[in-house]
């Protein structure tokens, strides 16, 4: 190579690395937020609408001019629904990226190895999906913030509207994990204490998809109703093997949950009449008006409602935004303590709060119910909204209970 | 459990003959392959997973699930054929590990191609109208499109064996898996007849998938679990053996299902521990030849 050409090829590919390092400079002025969430394996749909309704929080922050005068920056990451993996991504959005602050999470498990990385670093945590550890001790740190409900809070108003509405005699079957326990124990409590009984719960390993071996002796017990903890793809697989093995014509069907992505892609013959709670269902924009603001971002943004846990996400990332404003610092103990010394707010559906004892956030839910095809207006309209819970902190385990002084 | 009566037990065993159909339709393509090429074709979950997906676009398209029935498995054979023809071949004569990691690698590809070009959220796929209802079996109902399942397995199966054992090519397919170097001096080209039996073994994990899809929805990780179990399978039948394979394939089905009715926790370690149980009585497996291995 001449002398000459080695000069201009080695200074155009120095212009070529510098450009990155502006880009990054400039970058450096945003607050990120890590976000780790399984975008690939069952929980793909869920872990979607999660994102999207962060980044929906993001840009209507952002298009208000931040927080601070600073962009907020929201930085996704597969955990793959994998424990390992989720610590890991999470190590590396702190240490890495820098993120001061993680939201994010789904499976139960991958919380818990999410908030050991957090806890480990000092930094801020919201998680935005359910479990009951996760704002209990040993788990729960003074970092660790649970914006999502819990099972024991879902399950004690469901369980309570089953047992009264629809039937005493059960039969559970639940993924046999930590939400899907946590489920199975809850439910199985609150029907006993209504003076009903359970007549057998089946455990199976998450991720399945033949539930057909557990269907005879389900129909030989003849309960009154089947309670199916059967969580993200499993849940369609499920109902229809029950629907095919006539379960759905002997007894009814209810759910700790029912989630928008899969009520779309099971379809409203699939669900209809099967009940469940719901955090958040995007009919309530006829009622809330900060459901109608939410409702309607996320609309002109990805063409079609909102789903449930998306509104988690999008509440937790106004959070992190509400926090850094008032603690006037991006600080995860700042912006931590400014919470609990101002823990009211009200994003997509109503007042909730947070209490100082677990960093746990109350709110209401609502019972729902899978609507009959011929009632449906429009693509998304899958669900009867039957009875509003209102928020409180009786539904959840007290402060002592939870192993907080 | 006080209120097991001889109508849950039937029901039991009758849904673990589902269960078993689509493993021993794995198992025998997997066994099949073996049998012949000594290779351990990890991508056969993945191939079954295609043959959902070819199942689903093909239905959407035609809307006509008897045509994608037929035409899915052939779509996978079809891949499997180039399969065999431009990366499995150019392995022949090495250890028995580079085919394993070659298929284990493109099962990763083929999972992740899926996810990229239709989605990560999984697709479903309903029996055709006239296979949707469920019949009385006078001890319980049971869906149409499981007993469906079962008589197209049998169907196939059939006419499996009867290809293997009354038809010329079917000859040489034996031979060659018992003695590949005499069949090539007695002037056969092995190439072709190893080409034709990837297809078919492949064909059938198509196949297996198709009918699966309706049952268990069709998604880019549905054969990562049940190619472990096939395996199984083909481990607990023999490795290379076709009896076996069929045997094995409802063993573990009425295992699967049983444990499921009687202790649901162990459902799925029990299937490994039948496994350990044959393998320290037998060690090539129920119908295997011992030797193949080395």
């Amino acid at each position: 190579m001449h002398r000459r050409s080695f000069l201009v090829t080695g200074t155009a590919a120095a212009a070529g690395l510098a450009f990155p390092a502006v880009l990054r400079a400039q970058g450096g002025d945003t607050i990120k937020i890590g976000f780790p969430g399984p975008t690939t394996g069952p929980f793909g749909a869920l872990a979607k609408d999660q994102q999207q309704g962060a980044v929906v929080a993001m840009e209507e922050i952002n298009a208000k001019g931040g927080v601070l005068g600073r962009k907020l920056e929201v930085l996704f990451r597969d955990d793959q629904l994998k424990p390992a993996v989720g610590a890991q991504r999470t190590k590396e959005l702190i240490e890495n990226e820098k993120c001061e602050f993680i939201v994010g999470g789904l499976a139960a498990h991958v919380q818990m190895a999410i908030n050991e990385q957090t806890k480990k670093a000092g930094k801020l945590f919201i998680s935005v999906s359910q479990s009951d550890e996760i704002s209990a001790k040993p788990d729960a740190g003074p970092l660790t913030f649970h914006e999502a409900l819990n099972p024991t809070i879902t399950g004690r108003a469901v369980a309570a509207w089953i047992a009264q509405n629809l039937g005493k005699k059960w039969w559970i079957v639940y993924a046999d994990y930590a939400w899907g326990k946590q489920n199975n124990a809850v439910f199985s409590e609150v029907v006993k204490k209504q003076g009903g009984t359970v007549l057998g719960s089946t455990p199976y390993p998450l991720g399945n998809a033949e539930f057909s071996a557990h269907l005879p002796k389900i129909v030989a017990a003849k309960p009154e109703v089947l309670v199916a903890v059967t969580p993200g793809a499993d849940d369609i697989a499920f109902l229809k093997q029950a629907a095919s093995f006539g379960l759905k014509k002997e007894m009814k069907i209810a759910q700790p949950l029912h989630w928008l992505p899969y009520l779309k892609e099971g379809g409203p013959d699939l669900y209809a009449d099967i009940y469940a709670g719901i955090n958040f269902s995007w009919q309530l924009e006829d009622s809330i008006p900060e459901a109608k603001n939410y409702v309607s971002l996320y609309r002109k943004k990805y063409n079609e409602p909102p789903g449930d846990y998306g509104a988690y996400a999008y509440s937790a990332i106004h959070e992190v935004a509400r926090g850094i404003a008032l603690a006037k610092a991006v600080n995860s103990d700042a912006v931590a303590a400014a919470l609990i010394a101002n823990p009211a707010y009200n994003h997509y559906k109503g007042k909730q709060w947070w209490r100082a004892c677990d960093r746990k956030s109350f709110q209401d839910l609502w019972i729902v119910k899978g609507r009959d095809r011929s009632k449906m207006k429009g693509d998304w309209d899958f669900l009867d909204i039957v009875q509003k819970v209102a928020a409180s902190e009786e539904l959840d385990r007290t402060c002592k209970e939870k192993g907080f002084a | 459990m006080a209120d097991l009566t001889l109508a849950t037990l039937a029901a039991q065993v009758f849904t673990g003959l589902v269960l078993g159909m689509i493993l021993v339709l794995l198992a025998i393509g997997l066994s099949l392959i073996f049998g012949l090429m000594t290779v351990v074709n990890f991508a056969h979950g993945s191939l079954y997973m295609l043959g959902a997906y070819f199942g689903f676009f093909l239905i959407a398209y035609t809307k006509s699930f008897w045509l994608a029935l037929v035409v899915a498995p052939m779509l996978v054979g079809v891949f499997g054929l180039l399969m065999e023809r431009f990366l499995v071949r150019p392995l022949y004569g090495r250890s028995i590990d580079d085919p394993l990691l070659l298929t284990f690698g493109l099962s990763l590809v083929l999972v992740e191609a899926v996810r990229l070009v239709w989605g990560k959220i999984g697709l479903t796929l309903d029996p055709p109208p006239a296979l949707a209802g469920a019949v009385n079996l006078g001890f319980t109902y049971f869906p149409l499109y499981r007993l469906f399942v079962i008589g197209v397995t049998v169907v196939v199966l059939v006419a499996l064996l009867l290809f293997l054992e009354k038809t010329n090519v079917g000859l040489i397919i034996r031979a060659g898996s018992r003695d590949p170097v005499m069949v090539r001096a007695l002037g056969f080209d092995l190439g072709r007849v190893w080409l034709l039996v990837f297809g078919i073994g492949t064909a059938l994990a198509g196949l297996a998938g198709i009918l699966a899809g309706p049952m268990r929805g069709v998604y880019a990780e549905m054969g990562v679990t049940i190619v472990i179990e096939s395996f199984v399978v083909v481990v607990v039948g023999g490795m290379g053996s076709l009896p076996g394979a069929i045997v094995a394939g409802l063993v573990i089905g009425q295992v699967v299902s049983l444990t499921t009715l009687f202790a649901p926790k162990f459902a799925e370690i029990m299937v490994f521990i039948v496994m350990a149980l044959v393998l320290l009585v037998r060690p090539s497996g129920l119908f295997g030849e011992a030797g193949l291995m080395e």
